[in-house]
C-alpha cells in the first residue's frame, strides 16, 4: 500500500493532534518525518483500509437555483461557496481532515501556520513556491495581499460581505512574492478563525487591478479543478487541475455540480444515483427512506451545525419593552424536551447557548440550566413565567410571531413555539412571509417577536457572537435594546488573547444577554448529510460552507 | 389580412406598457429588495455597507418615475437590462431556459393534440355509451389531478417499478442536455413531465373538442350531408371535426402560451431549469428587472399565440376573413 507524502503527513498529524500544541507538533514532525511516517503508516495500514484512488467523475447537488455573483468575496449563500470553491485556493483552512474540529486550522497556500509576533499584532506567511492560476500565470504573495485587500478594505464601489469581520487588520502587505504580512490593530483570538473564511478565494492581482469586478462573472482560480463549463441556473463543471500544489489531489477527474432547489428531486437522485449526494443537508425524514431503500449504498454523516434559531422580541414594542414579559416568553420554552422530539422531524438536535456547542467557548449543560430559558425543571420556569406575566399585567398577551417561508427548519420551530407559549397563557400566532418580506419587516422593526437564524460558516465563537451586540453596533440585531455592559464586555473579549480569560468574559456575555432576556438561542441545527457509499474522503464540517474544495474526496467505484 | 396582422400587433403596443406598468408597481409594493434578500438570506452576519454599495449599483436609490422611463426606455431599444441577482444580461437568463421550456410546451401540444382530438371526437360521436364514460371519465381525472402532483407520482412510480424491476431505481436525468446533443438523454429528461402536463391539456381540450363536436353534429349541414348519403367517416372528418376544432384550436393556443412560463411547479418536481422556474426565482429573490422581463416576454407569447389562433380560424373556416 502506496501513500503519498500528504496522507503520511497527514496520519502523523492526526495521532500528534490530541497531546502537544499545533506549533510542537510542526517540530517534532519535521525532524522524525520519516521514521514515524514508515512505523506509522505499517501500524495504521489496518485502520486505513482505504485507499484513494484516482479518477470518475462526482455528481452532486447544489440546494438552490445557483448564486448571485461567482465572487466569494461579495457573496453570502452557501449556492456560491458550494459551486465555486473547487476552483479556488485560499490562505489558510479548516483542516480538510478533521472539519469537525474548532481549532484546526492549516495551510492552503501557506507554508505553515505563523507564530504571531510583535505581541500578537504581526503574522507573517510564507507562500508556497510554484502555484500556477488555471491561466498559467503564477501565483505569488502580491495575488494574496491583493485577494485579501479587497476583503478587508475594498475600494469605493467594491462590495466585501464579511468586512466588518477584519476589524483588526489594519494593513495587509507583500514586501515579496513569498510574504504576506498581516498587521492588526489589537491582538485577538478571533484572527486566525476568521482567517478560514471560506469565502475568502485568492484571486490573481493582474485581474483584479485590471477590474475589480471581473471575478463576479468569471473564474480563474488556482484549486484543485479548473472551470469547464458553467450553465446558468443549471449547473457548473470542473476538470482535474493537473497542476494543483497538494501533491495526488485531487482524486476525481471532474465534478458535476447541478443546481437542484427542490428536496425531493435530490432525494430522488441520490436513490437513482443520477447524483451521490448534496453536501448541505437533508432532513430526518429523507435520511431514514434512503438508508430504507439503499441499504449499505448509502452511508450518512452527521453532525452539529453552527447554526440555530433565534426567538427575538423587539425591545421597542410594548410590553416586550419589560424584561419580565421577556423573561416569560423563554421560560415557557421547554428546549431540552423540544430538541429531542424535534429531532425527528426537522434538521434540529442540539440545546446549547449562543457559542456552538462544539466549542471549549460554550457553556456547558450545567451552566446553560442555570440560565433562563433551558432550565432543567420545566414545571417550575412555566410556574414563574406565568408569575412574571401576572406581576407584569400581561397575563393571556397575545402576539404575532414573525417567520420565514421556508420549513426546514424555521416554521416546524415556529409552530412548536406557538404551542410552547400557550402553554404559560401567551396566544401567540405564526405569520410566515417570504425571505424578502421577513428581513425587510426585520429591518424596519415591524414586528413584535420574530424567529431569525444565526449561521456562521468557521466556528469562531468570539466573532460569531458579535451578531448578538446591540442595533447600534451590530446592525443585524434586531432585537433594538441598547446595552453598553454587553458592549463593554465584548470588547474586552475580543481583545483578550489568553482562552480562559476569553471563556470567562464570555461567560459574562453571554449571562447578561440572558439575564436582560434579550434573545434566545433555540436548538441548534443539525446536519444531516446521506451520500452514495461509494464517496469517500469527504468528511463533514459544522458548517455547509467548509471543506467544499472536492480535493480529498474519491470515489469507490 | 395584413392590415389586420398590423392593427393586432400595434395594439401589442399598450398591452405591453400596462403589463409594464402593473409589474413594475406590484414588484414595488412587496417589502424588501434584492440586495436584503441577497445579504441577510442566509443567517449569517454582513456588513451594512454592502447593502447601500448594492442599491447604488443597482440604480435602485434613483426616483420611481425615473427607474420606470429607464424600464419603457429599455422596452423600446429590446434592452431589458441586466438581472439584479445575477448581474447577467436578462437575455442571457432567459435565453438558458427557453429551450426546455419551448421543448416541454411542443411535447406537451404534441401529446395533448394526439389524445384530445380523437377521444373527444369518439366521445361525441358515442355518447352517452360506455366509451363516452370512460373518456368523460378520463377527462374529468386529468382536469381533477394538479400537473405537480401527478409529476410527483409519477416519479415514484418509475422509481419504484425500475427498482423491482431491473433492481435498481431509475428516473429522468436532472441535468439538461440540448436535443441536438443528446436525443436520448434529452427525451428521456423531457417526456416524463411532457406527459404529465400534457394528460391536464388534453383532458381539458377533450372535453372542448366533445362538446363542440356535439353541437356541430346537430348543425343543418351536417344533416344534409348525411342525407346525400356521404358516410359517416367523411361527414365527421371533412365536415364536422374540421368546424369543431374552432374553439379547441383557442384553448390549445392560450393554454401552449400558458405552458412556456406557468410550468412553475411541475418545472421544479422535475428539476427542468425552465423558464417557470426562472419566474418564481426571480420573484423570490426580488429581481425587478427579471420578473419584468419574464412578464413582457409572457405578455408577448400571449399575444402571438393568440394571433396565430386567429390566423388559423380563417384556414379552418373559410367564411373567416380579416379584411
Amino acid at each position: 500500500m502506496a501513500y503519498t507524502h500528504e496522507q503520511e503527513g497527514s496520519i502523523i498529524r492526526d495521532l500528534l493532534r490530541s497531546r502537544r500544541p499545533r506549533l510542537v507538533r510542526i517540530g517534532i514532525f519535521q525532524r522524525w518525518r520519516g521514521l514515524l511516517a514508515a512505523a506509522i503508516v505499517c501500524a495504521a495500514t489496518g485502520a486505513l483500509a482505504e485507499v484513494p484512488k484516482r479518477g470518475g467523475i462526482l455528481t452532486y447537488m447544489i440546494p438552490a437555483d445557483g448564486g448571485p455573483s461567482l465572487d466569494g468575496h461579495r457573496e453570502t449563500t452557501f449556492a456560491v461557496v458550494h459551486a465555486t470553491a473547487p476552483f479556488y485556493s485560499v490562505l489558510i483552512r479548516v483542516d480538510p481532515n478533521n472539519p469537525s474540529s474548532t481549532s484546526d486550522f492549516t495551510c492552503d497556500l501557506c507554508m505553515e501556520i505563523p507564530k504571531p509576533t510583535d505581541d500578537g499584532l504581526t503574522y507573517t506567511f510564507k507562500i508556497r513556491k510554484g502555484v500556477k492560476f488555471h491561466d498559467g500565470s503564477p501565483l505569488t504573495a502580491q495575488d494574496v495581499a491583493a485577494s485579501w485587500n479587497k476583503i478587508v478594505h475594498p475600494k469605493p464601489g467594491v462590495a466585501s460581505a464579511r468586512e466588518n469581520n477584519f476589524v483588526m487588520v489594519d494593513t495587509i502587505a507583500a514586501p515579496d512574492d513569498e510574504t504576506v504580512v498581516f498587521k492588526l490593530k489589537f491582538a485577538t483570538l478571533t484572527f486566525l478563525p476568521a482567517l478560514a473564511d471560506p469565502y475568502a478565494y485568492i484571486y490573481s492581482k493582474k485581474k483584479l487591478d485590471q477590474d475589480m469586478h471581473w471575478y463576479e462573472k468569471n473564474i480563474v482560480g488556482s484549486g484543485p479543478f479548473k472551470l469547464t463549463e458553467y450553465q446558468v441556473g443549471q449547473a457548473i463543471k470542473g476538470e482535474r487541475n493537473p497542476d494543483y500544489y497538494h501533491p495526488g489531489q485531487p482524486y476525481l477527474d471532474g465534478f458535476v455540480a447541478i443546481f437542484a432547489p427542490k428536496q425531493s428531486v435530490r432525494t430522488d437522485a441520490i436513490r437513482a444515483d443520477r447524483a451521490a449526494l448534496e453536501f448541505r443537508s437533508l432532513p430526518p425524514s429523507a435520511r431514514d427512506q434512503l438508508v430504507k431503500e439503499l441499504g449499505d449504498k448509502v452511508s450518512v454523516q452527521e453532525s452539529d451545525w453552527n447554526c440555530g434559531n433565534v426567538v427575538t422580541p423587539n425591545h421597542q414594542k410594548k410590553p416586550f419593552d419589560d424584561v419580565r414579559v421577556r423573561k416569560a416568553l423563554f421560560l415557557a420554552i421547554d428546549q431540552w424536551k423540544g430538541a429531542q422530539a424535534l429531532s425527528k422531524i426537522a434538521i434540529i438536535k442540539t440545546v446549547a447557548g449562543i457559542v456552538f456547542p462544539g466549542s471549549p467557548m460554550a457553556a456547558t449543560k450545567e451552566e446553560l440550566e442555570q440560565m433562563i430559558g433551558y432550565g432543567p425543571d420545566i414545571e417550575k420556569s412555566r410556574a414563574e413565567a406565568r408569575h412574571l406575566l401576572k406581576e407584569a399585567g400581561q397575563e393571556n398577551l397575545s402576539f404575532e410571531l414573525l417567520n420565514r417561508n421556508v420549513d426546514q427548519p424555521y416554521k416546524i420551530v415556529g409552530t412548536w413555539l406557538v404551542d410552547e407559549w400557550s402553554k404559560v397563557g401567551f396566544k401567540a400566532t405564526q405569520k410566515v412571509v417570504p425571505t424578502g418580506p421577513w428581513l425587510d419587516a426585520m429591518r424596519s422593526g415591524d414586528f413584535t417577536v420574530a424567529l431569525e437564524a444565526n449561521c456562521q460558516n468557521v466556528v469562531n465563537p468570539i466573532a460569531d457572537v458579535g451578531r448578538w451586540l446591540p442595533h447600534e453596533i451590530q446592525r443585524e440585531n434586531y432585537g433594538y435594546f441598547a446595552d453598553p455592559q454587553m458592549v463593554d464586555i465584548y470588547n474586552r473579549m475580543l481583545r483578550e488573547t489568553d482562552v480562559k480569560k476569553a471563556r470567562v468574559l464570555m461567560r459574562q456575555f453571554e449571562t447578561r444577554i440572558n439575564q436582560e432576556a434579550h434573545q434566545l438561542m433555540v436548538t441548534y441545527w443539525y446536519r444531516i448529510v446521506p451520500m452514495r457509499s461509494y464517496v469517500k474522503g469527504w468528511k463533514i464540517s459544522p458548517s455547509h460552507y467548509l471543506n467544499q474544495d472536492l480535493a480529498n474526496i474519491w470515489l469507490e467505484k | 389580412m395584413y392590415r389586420y396582422i398590423c392593427k393586432r400587433i400595434l395594439l401589442v403596443i399598450p398591452t405591453l406598457l400596462g403589463a409594464a406598468a402593473l409589474v413594475f408597481v406590484l414588484m414595488r409594493l412587496i417589502p424588501g429588495d434584492v440586495c436584503v434578500v441577497r445579504l441577510g438570506s442566509s443567517g449569517g452576519t454582513f456588513d451594512p455597507k454592502a447593502i447601500a454599495l448594492c442599491h447604488a449599483e443597482l440604480g435602485m436609490e434613483r426616483p420611481l418615475i425615473v427607474q420606470f422611463m429607464d424600464f419603457v426606455w429599455g422596452i423600446v431599444r429590446l434592452d431589458f437590462g441586466t438581472s439584479m441577482w445575477s448581474g447577467n444580461p436578462v437575455t442571457t437568463e432567459i435565453w438558458a431556459r427557453l429551450p426546455i421550456s419551448v421543448e416541454i410546451a411542443i411535447l406537451a401540444t404534441v401529446i395533448a393534440i394526439a389524445i384530445a382530438i380523437p377521444l373527444g371526437a369518439v366521445s361525441a360521436i358515442k355518447q352517452n355509451t360506455w366509451i363516452d364514460i370512460l373518456v368523460r371519465l378520463f377527462a374529468v381525472a386529468g382536469t381533477a389531478t394538479p400537473s405537480f402532483w401527478l409529476g410527483l407520482v409519477s416519479l415514484l412510480i418509475v422509481l419504484n417499478f425500475t427498482s423491482a424491476v431491473f433492481g435498481a431505481p431509475w428516473m429522468p436525468p436532472i441535468e439538461y442536455v440540448p436535443i441536438w446533443q443528446d436525443p436520448i438523454r434529452n427525451l428521456s429528461m423531457a417526456l416524463l413531465p411532457a406527459v404529465t402536463v400534457g394528460y391536464r391539456y388534453a383532458a381539458v381540450s377533450m372535453r372542448m373538442t366533445r362538446s363542440a363536436m356535439l353541437e356541430v353534429m346537430q348543425e343543418d349541414y351536417i344533416r344534409t350531408a348525411r342525407a346525400k348519403g356521404l358516410i359517416n367517416k367523411l361527414i365527421i372528418n371533412r365536415h364536422a371535426l374540421k368546424n369543431a376544432l374552432l374553439p379547441v384550436v383557442t384553448l390549445l393556443g392560450i393554454e401552449f402560451a400558458f405552458l412556456i412560463g406557468g410550468l412553475v411547479v411541475t418545472e421544479q418536481v422535475f428539476n427542468l431549469n425552465g423558464v417557470g422556474r426562472l419566474f418564481v426565482q426571480a420573484v423570490q429573490n426580488q429581481d425587478y428587472t427579471l420578473t419584468q422581463a419574464l412578464v413582457m416576454l409572457t405578455v408577448i407569447i400571449f399575444v402571438i399565440s393568440n394571433l396565430v389562433v386567429d390566423l388559423l380560424y380563417a384556414w379552418l373556416d373559410p367564411r373567416i376573413r380579416y379584411s
